[in-house]
Formats: structure tokens, sequence, C-alpha cells
């Protein structure tokens, strides 16, 4: 008899494809959050996926805060008008005109906690009620225990004591007026699951995950990439080096690696000898032992 | 061990497991070994974990369980209050640990770890033997039907690798399941601290002749634990393009529950009962001539009758039971207790439905299995025997015969919480 079985890969697509039909199912109107990154493009790719051969049945929503990599937002326009996938885009730029957040001052001055803010606007503008999002339970220690469909109360909090079990695949998201809900279809991928999966579906990604040369300066063990976003110390100098981004992020607080991988082979095969998280050069994880947590609970990604 | 490499990660396959252990036994020391020997622990993560090793108790040696204790009240209370998940990789398989906290109060944890899961690891004391809470884990592991469990004799540094003590421990658990439903029982005699048998072979028990835990974990059959013999293709989305290239394009989009689906069968609809053929098995990257669960694909008919989610495509000359008298195993995971004669609403499948509670047959003390026939007071973490009507049929295999098709969860209309997990009898 045949062996009926799936490669970890399949049964991963298998997974997130499953959750992504839910989504559009119980939902009236959900919404997938797009950062440019690589989980989300891999996301968008298996929405793509899901639906075939119809359209992406809903919208993609970019937390834009006016400190990205130029590459990304070049690679989110062509992304769109290739698919023909619907863009909102919500500005933490104009969160802070509108006087809803204050900017954060000094050497270390991130947007990143400030999206929370826009984040909850934008979803609250456009009445949406399911938004989807790529995290994974591998990134982070209070991701871990995030549930793929995940309740947030009016205020979009998430109250991590008292989550609903989860049991096989049968996701509750039922609610009441005002709640939503975040949902993580790739919840189960590592970082390795994910470049393999970029490289066995041929998925097109920004540059910058590849080697390129670029001016950089050392702050608190992360590489900056020098830009008009962010303060320099005196003694922080500028020099040009042969790196790439693990992850993407605000130009403020993703720390390049020194690198020589510039093809999707030499990048798995850095990933898998890697002894450092891909989060390990975010300097937004390090405020605090519970910074993710305390991100979370107030609606934060 | 190495983690895997480019070249031989694209045939792996997929293994989720659960560790079930109570307080002290060593649950977060062996998983922690099995993440820093297969090299699943970063540097960062490692510095992370030292301060606050050294911060919170002042310990002197590194608390591995900081790494799996995820929330800060876990962290300062020192205990696991949820399900968290764990994922690592070896060359032959990628793993998805379900790490649940054992304690009775977190029943319901681990019935929802268990619920995915492929293989139960359940840690047993060697200086204790066979307690309360070990029969507590094999019973759920049985009652959820985890087609493997192997039972991890930890602390044999403790009992002087005494192999007597292990083949003392066995032979008790080994008459303890057979009161239980499992087809795959392993036995093997550790030690999380020191590493005996998780990774490597002890040098200390010569005796045991077996493999390492690591071993069995890379190598246990699972491909059988799907069922591939009842065709059940719940219909979960209505895929209609109605664009000028796939006008008439009508799919419906699901993931198999069990059984291989061809092109060209001749499938019955749910709960029409016409009967048809599948014309295509379609996907993003191409038709399929057959498919198995649990793929997910988009399945057209040859004629297109009604059907849309909540309906099921099965064989026809295999199918499922069909009612609205339900018989199941519940495990009560609501604040306030299960309301006799209550309604609620109840999910199965990509169903959805109404019910109400007829009659609670017994209660199962989980502790000694035995049934409290009297006992009518369904509490959080208890688990019943209970029988619900439900306002629509089901079309439902035994639990026991599928996984999918045999669950269902049951959901308090007035707070939208999920508080029971129900599988069919």
């Amino acid at each position: 008899m045949q062996s009926y079985s799936l490669t970890h890969l399949k049964e991963l697509e298998s997974e997130s494809i499953f959750v992504l039909r839910e989504v559009a199912s119980q939902f009236e109107n959900p919404v997938m959050l797009f950062s440019g990154g690589k989980d989300s493009i891999v996301m968008f790719h298996l929405a793509r996926k899901a639906f075939w051969p119809a359209k992406v049945p809903f919208p993609l929503l970019h937390v834009d805060t006016g400190h990205n990599f130029p590459e990304t937002i070049e690679f989110r326009d062509k992304l769109v008008a290739e698919t023909g996938v619907q863009l909102i885009v919500g500005s933490v730029q104009d969160s802070i005109d509108k006087g809803l957040v204050v900017e954060e001052k000094g050497y270390n001055a991130s947007r990143n906690a400030l999206q929370t803010a826009t984040l909850l606007e934008s979803l609250e503008q456009g009445k949406f009620d399911a938004a989807m999002g790529g995290g994974r339970r591998d990134e982070e220690k209070a991701r871990a225990k995030e549930r793929f469909f995940s309740h947030r109360d009016e205020f979009g909090q998430w109250d991590p004591k008292n989550q609903r079990p989860e049991l096989w695949n049968i996701f509750n998201g039922r609610k009441l007026m005002g709640e939503h809900f975040r949902v993580f279809p790739i919840s189960n991928w590592t970082e390795m699951d994910i470049w393999q999966y970029i490289l066995h579906e041929k998925i097109e990604i920004p540059s910058i995950y590849f080697s390129h040369t670029r001016k950089v300066f050392e702050r608190d063990g992360s590489l900056l990439a020098e830009c008009d976003y962010i303060q320099r110390r005196d003694n922080e100098i500028v020099e040009e080096q042969v790196v790439r981004f693990r992850t993407i992020g605000d130009m403020t607080c993703t720390g390049a690696v020194l690198s020589n991988a510039d093809t999707l082979e030499k990048i798995i095969e850095e990933v898998s000898a890697s002894r450092v998280t891909e989060r390990g050069a975010r300097s937004d994880d390090k405020r605090s032992e519970a910074a993710m947590e305390d991100r979370k609970k107030q609606g934060y990604f | 061990m190495s983690p895997p490499r480019a070249h031989n990660y694209m045939d792996m396959d997929l293994l989720r497991f659960t560790t079930a252990g109570s307080v002290d036994d060593g649950k977060s020391t062996l998983i922690g070994r099995m993440l820093y020997d297969s090299k699943s622990i970063f540097q960062d993560q490692m510095e992370a974990i030292e301060k606050a090793s050294a911060r919170i108790g002042g310990e002197e040696e590194v608390n591995l369980a900081l790494l799996t204790d995820g929330l800060r009240a876990e962290r300062e209370q020192g205990i696991t209050i949820d399900v968290a998940y764990r994922y690592f990789a070896t060359p032959k398989r990628k793993f998805i640990i379900a790490d649940t906290p054992g304690h009775i109060q977190y029943t319901r944890n681990m019935v929802t770890g268990a619920s995915t899961a492929n293989l139960a690891i359940i840690l047993v004391d060697a200086r204790h033997g066979l307690v309360e809470q070990t029969c507590r884990h094999s019973f759920i592991a049985s009652l959820l039907k985890i087609p493997h469990i192997v039972f991890c004799i930890n602390k044999m540094d403790l009992v002087d690798y005494s192999e007597e003590r292990f083949e003392e421990i066995r032979e008790e658990l080994e008459a303890f399941c057979s009161k239980l439903e499992v087809n795959d029982i392993r036995f093997i005699p550790i030690s999380a601290l020191k590493g005996d048998n998780v990774v490597n072979k002890s040098t200390k028990m010569d005796w045991y002749q077996g493999s390492t835990l690591m071993y069995t974990l890379e190598n246990i059959h699972i491909s059988g634990d799907h069922n591939h013999v009842d065709c059940r293709f719940p219909v979960q989305y209505v895929v209609r393009p109605q664009t000028n290239e796939f006008h008439d394009f009508r799919g419906y989009a699901g993931r198999i529950a069990g059984g291989v689906f061809k092109k060209g069968d001749e499938v019955t609809l749910l709960p029409t009962g016409f009967t048809t053929k599948i014309a295509s098995i379609n996907t993003f990257n191409g038709e399929l001539d057959e498919a198995f669960a649990p793929m997910s694909v988009t399945i057209c008919l040859e004629e297109d009758y009604d059907l849309s989610r909540g309906d099921m495509i099965v064989r026809t000359n295999n199918q499922p039971e069909i009612s609205q008298d339900i018989e199941m195993m519940l495990c009560w995971m609501g604040e306030s207790p299960l309301r006799p004669n209550g309604k609620y609403a109840i999910k199965h499948t990509s169903k959805d439905a109404r019910c109400i509670v007829k009659d609670i047959r017994y209660k199962v003390d989980i502790n000694t299995l035995h049934r409290l026939e009297d006992d009518k007071n369904i509490q959080m973490n208890d688990i019943a025997r209970v029988a619900v009507r439900t306002t629509t049929p089901l079309f439902f295999d035994r639990y026991s015969r599928n996984r999918i098709t045999g669950s269902v969860i049951l959901i308090d209309e007035a707070t939208n919480r999920t508080v029971g997990a129900g599988m069919i009898i």
C-alpha cells in the first residue's frame, strides 16, 4: 500500500490555509496586516493559495511608521500592483500630527510602540472584526502562548491569563459587538520553515534580506543603518560593511548582521548555523524581560 | 546532534507531541535538555534566562524552566499556567511540543495540548513510581486518543540507575494501562538532568537495550495516525471567482478529515444525499489526481448541487453516522458548572449548531477512573459522559475512529467562551 504522508512544510501549509479559510468564513470584515517582512509575505502567499482561483477576499493593512526601509515600501507597492490586492495604509505620522500619540525623544527614540495606537485606530476606522498577523510562536516567549484565534476586548487588549482553550482544529471566533480577533495563521512555523518555504515556492522578498554593502554604526551590540531617523552619538562611527537583515522592522530598531549570504541557499545555511534568534537584533524586544507581553496586552501585533 | 542543513530539510515530516508531568518531576528540565542538545536554544535566549535565573532565585544553575514559562505571572510564581508551544528540529523531523502544566486544576490545558498530539511523553519520578497524577495524565492521553504514549521514568540517577526499580515501575504502569485503550506504549529510563537516554545513550544503564527518547521521537511511525480509510470532506468555504477566466468555477474548499479522495470517485453530499462524481481536485499549484488527510484542497463536482459550509462530501459506500442525538465524553472547561438541560452552541468540523444537555450519565474520577453515577455536578476540569441533542443533525464518526469528525466544542452563548471539549462515543 502507498504511504500517505506529507512533508512538514506541506502539513504547515495545509494548516495555515485551513486557518485562513476559517477567517474568511467566520468573520464579516477581516483584514491582513502586512509589514513587508518575510513572514507577512509568506502569509499573503498562503492566502493566495487558500482562495485560488478567486482573489484574496480581504484587503492588506500596512501600519506605516514613516521609518521604513525604502526597499520595503518599493517591494510592497510592486506586490500590490502585481496581485491587484487592495492596500490600506495606516500612518503613524498622521497619529502624531493628530496628537493621538507623542513621539519619543532622544538617542533610542523609536516609533515602534506608537504603532499600536495607529493599528487600533485603523482597525476601528475600517470596522475590521479580525486582523491576521504573521506572528510566529517560536519568535518570542509571550508569543509561544498565543492562540491561532486570539480574542481582543473592545480596547484591543489581550488577556493572556484568560485565553479561550483551542482544541483540535475547531476555532471559536464568536465575539460581542466592538470586540475583535487577532488571527495568526503561521503560528506553528519557525524561522527555518519560512526560509525553506520561500526557497521551495520561489517567493520574492525585499532585497535587504540579502547581503549588500551599507553604511552602518554600532550601538549596544547592534549594527544600525545610517539614516535620517536616528540621532547618532559623537562616538558612533559610520562604516561601510557587508550586511543583511534577518528581520524587517523600522530602521530605528532593526539591526543588521554581517553576512555574505546573497542567495536563499546561503541564507538557510546561515540561519541553521546561527546561535542568536532573529529577534536578537531587535532593540524593541530588549527593553525588558516582558517587553513583548506588555506591548501585546495593549494591542500590539 | 546538529541542526538540519538545507539539503536534507525538504523531506522531513512533522511530529506533534505533548509533555505531561507534575511539579518537580523534571519536565522543564527535560524539554530544556532536548532543546539544548538539539541546538534549538539560542545564545540570546540563554543569556536572557541566565539573567532571569540570577534575578528571581539567585540560583546557581541556569533554570531551564524559565525558557518555557513565557508569561510574567508564570515566571514570578514559578508555575506554568498555560499551554506553551515549543519547536525544534533534527535532521529527521520537525517537532512541535505542546508543553502543558500537570496540576489537576489545569486538566483543561492538558486536554487542549493533547488534542492535536501524535504522541505523549508522561514523566514518572523513579523515586515515587506511579502516583495519582500519572494515572490522570495517562487517562487523558487515552481519552484524547493520542496514538503513542512514552513513559519516561525520570531521575534514574537518584535510584542508582537500578534496573529492578525500573522494572517495578514498568509493571505497575502496564497493569494500570491495561484498563485504558492505548495501542502503543513505551518505557524509557532517563535522567533529564544528567542527560541519560535523552539524546545520548546512557553509559550507566547497560541493562537497558531500548532506544533513547530522541531516537524514539525521530523514528516512531506516524503516517498511520491519520484516518486514510473513511472519506470525509467537510465543506469549509465555497470558492466562486466570478472572473472571465473562471466564469463557471464553483469549488468546495476544505481540509480532508479522513480517507483518500480521487478524481472520478462517486461521492454523496450530506445532508441532501445527492450522488455525483469528483470532477477535479484543485490547488494553487495545479490539479491533483488524489488527495488525503490532512491536505487542504478545493474540490469541483460534476454536477453542482446546493452545497455550502457545514455540509460534507463523503464516499457513497462509506458514510458517517447522521444524528441529532450524540453521546460524548466531555471535558468541562467553563468557570460555571455544566447546566443540566442547559443550551449551548456547538461546533463540529465546519458546522455550527445549538444543543441541549439531555443527560449527565456519570462523572469520571480522573485519578481512579471510577464512574460516579450519582455525581451530576460537573465543574471546571471535570470529565463526564453526557448525552446532548442538537438542533440539526451532525455527520460524525466515533472519536476513536476519527479525531476530526469525532470531536466537538461547546460554547457558552452568553460569554462566547469555549466551555467544553467533547469526544463522540
